[in-house]
């Protein structure tokens, strides 16, 4: 790919993405960037964040994978979300990965002891997408190590399920995630994993007005791995991740998310770091609406 | 002139599916907003009964207020008012609750008519939230009816 066409793909993440973030607004963001809790979007808020995953690779070129995610409450017990993908190899190429559509359905309405959150979601993406959203079936270092040639002319049509589990106890937050993936292209079901475990760094929140506030930061850890697929379901040629995580809500309404995962068996990346930026648009439904003649 | 779409592309059909969803969150009647006052009542006895931790922290209302700029205040309005997309919570349905059945609200929200789950912010934080909303008392107006502020 061209000098030109890699600033475009950037340009257009980059576009979305500054697009909308000049709105005030106020986010609350898990500091996971696989594992999911149960709290969804607030209803008719837009958050758009721009997250970034660096990788090595032992037999290859290290890549720099990059998603933006537009995420919209739709009701107070439903969210969906639009991911746009790409990734850069070093030494080789940049190229867009594909799109996914995703659903999260609260199907209880008060809170409970453990929350149960329902995800679904579409993927249409190629070979080449390494943005390790989640890792599910026999996913390992060894599928990144073709050029992005070869990798991009697979392409890939999935349905993803999860089901999400979270409970909040005195400040702490544990998630698990377990994930079913069908490629619909007669594949077998693959599973996963992803357990989270976070705590804001305060749980009082300070009678002033900061940016470094300990109550303003998460802190965690999440793992997240292969369970293999139908047909050998188990550990056996998986790979696995033990990732802390670490979020900064600042007051003015954006959220910054770092992450140094690290790979646990030999099928693994030995390194990811992750890091990622979101800004909540409070109320961005209701300024569609007037743009279109709604709501008055 | 005549739009031509392709309907067969999935990424189409999502993008038209999302805008479709861009609809505002439809407006609040009375009958609503009286709905939303409701759900407090429905708060369990024990809940009800929690005091505030945080009753005699003399700076939970600073915390509070600030709490609610951040989270709060662009539905409920800046002072708490209400707007369209969120009720009054200077009403007498709210000021005379017990802070127990403010709290249970905040941490279960009532998703079925847009009031988030609050309960991803700390206990702590939340009886913040309470203390700094019953501080506020009724609007001048509506003082007869409220009766004496309680705080």
């Amino acid at each position: 790919m061209s000098v030109t066409s890699r600033v475009l793909v950037l340009g257009v993440f980059g576009l979305i993405f500054g697009l909308f973030a000049s709105s005030k607004a106020q986010s609350q963001e898990r500091p996971y960037f696989v594992t999911y809790d149960h709290y969804l979007e607030e209803p008719g808020n837009l958050e758009i964040e721009y997250s970034s995953t660096f990788g090595t690779q032992r037999q290859g070129n290290d890549f720099h994978a990059f998603w933006t995610e537009l995420e919209y409450g739709v009701k107070g017990w439903w969210t969906t979300e639009f991911y746009l993908s790409g990734q850069t190899t070093f030494n080789d190429s940049t190229v867009f990965t594909g799109f996914r559509w995703e659903n999260r359905f609260r199907p209880l309405a008060r809170e409970h002891f453990i929350n149960p959150v329902l995800y679904v979601e579409y993927e249409h993406i190629n070979g080449a997408d390494k943005i390790m959203k989640e890792v599910e079936g026999h996913d390992g270092e060894a599928d990144f190590g073709e050029p992005n040639a070869i990798l991009r002319s697979e392409h890939k049509n999935e349905l993803e399920l999860k089901l999400i589990l979270s409970s909040t106890f005195k400040g702490w937050n544990i998630s698990q995630n377990t994930i079913a993936v069908k490629n619909l292209s007669n594949e077998p079901w693959e599973f996963g994993y992803a357990i989270g475990v976070g705590r804001p760094l305060a749980l009082k929140a300070a009678a002033r007005k900061c940016q470094f506030c300990p109550q303003n930061f998460v802190a965690g850890v999440e793992m997240y791995g292969g369970l293999g697929d139908r047909y050998d379901f188990g550990l056996r040629d998986t790979s696995h991740y033990v990732a802390p995580v670490m979020a900064w809500n600042l007051p003015s309404g954006w959220t910054l998310k770092v992450s140094p995962g690290f790979g646990l068996n030999d099928n693994s990346h030995k390194f990811l770091l992750r890091w990622g930026v979101a800004r909540e648009i409070s109320g961005f439904g209701s300024m569609v609406g007037k743009l279109f003649g709604r709501g008055k | 002139m005549k739009l031509r779409t392709n309907l067969a592309s999935p990424l189409c059909v999502i993008v038209a599916t999302l805008l479709a969803l861009l609809q505002p969150v439809s407006g609040q009647n009375q009958s609503r907003k009286n709905a939303t006052y409701a759900e407090l009542a429905k708060a369990p006895e024990k809940a009800r009964a929690k005091k505030n931790p945080l009753e005699n922290d003399p700076e939970a209302v600073v915390a509070g207020r600030i709490l609610f700029e951040q989270h709060c205040a662009e539905c409920h309005g800046e002072t708490a008012e209400g707007r369209k997309k969120a009720p009054s919570l200077r009403v007498p349905e709210v000021q005379n609750a017990e802070p127990g059945a403010i709290f249970w609200l905040l941490t279960n929200g009532v998703s079925r008519r847009g009031m988030p789950v609050w309960s991803k912010l700390p206990e702590a934080q939340r009886w913040q939230i309470v203390k700094f909303l019953k501080s506020l008392g009724t609007p001048p107006a509506n003082n007869s009816a409220a009766g004496p502020n309680s705080f």
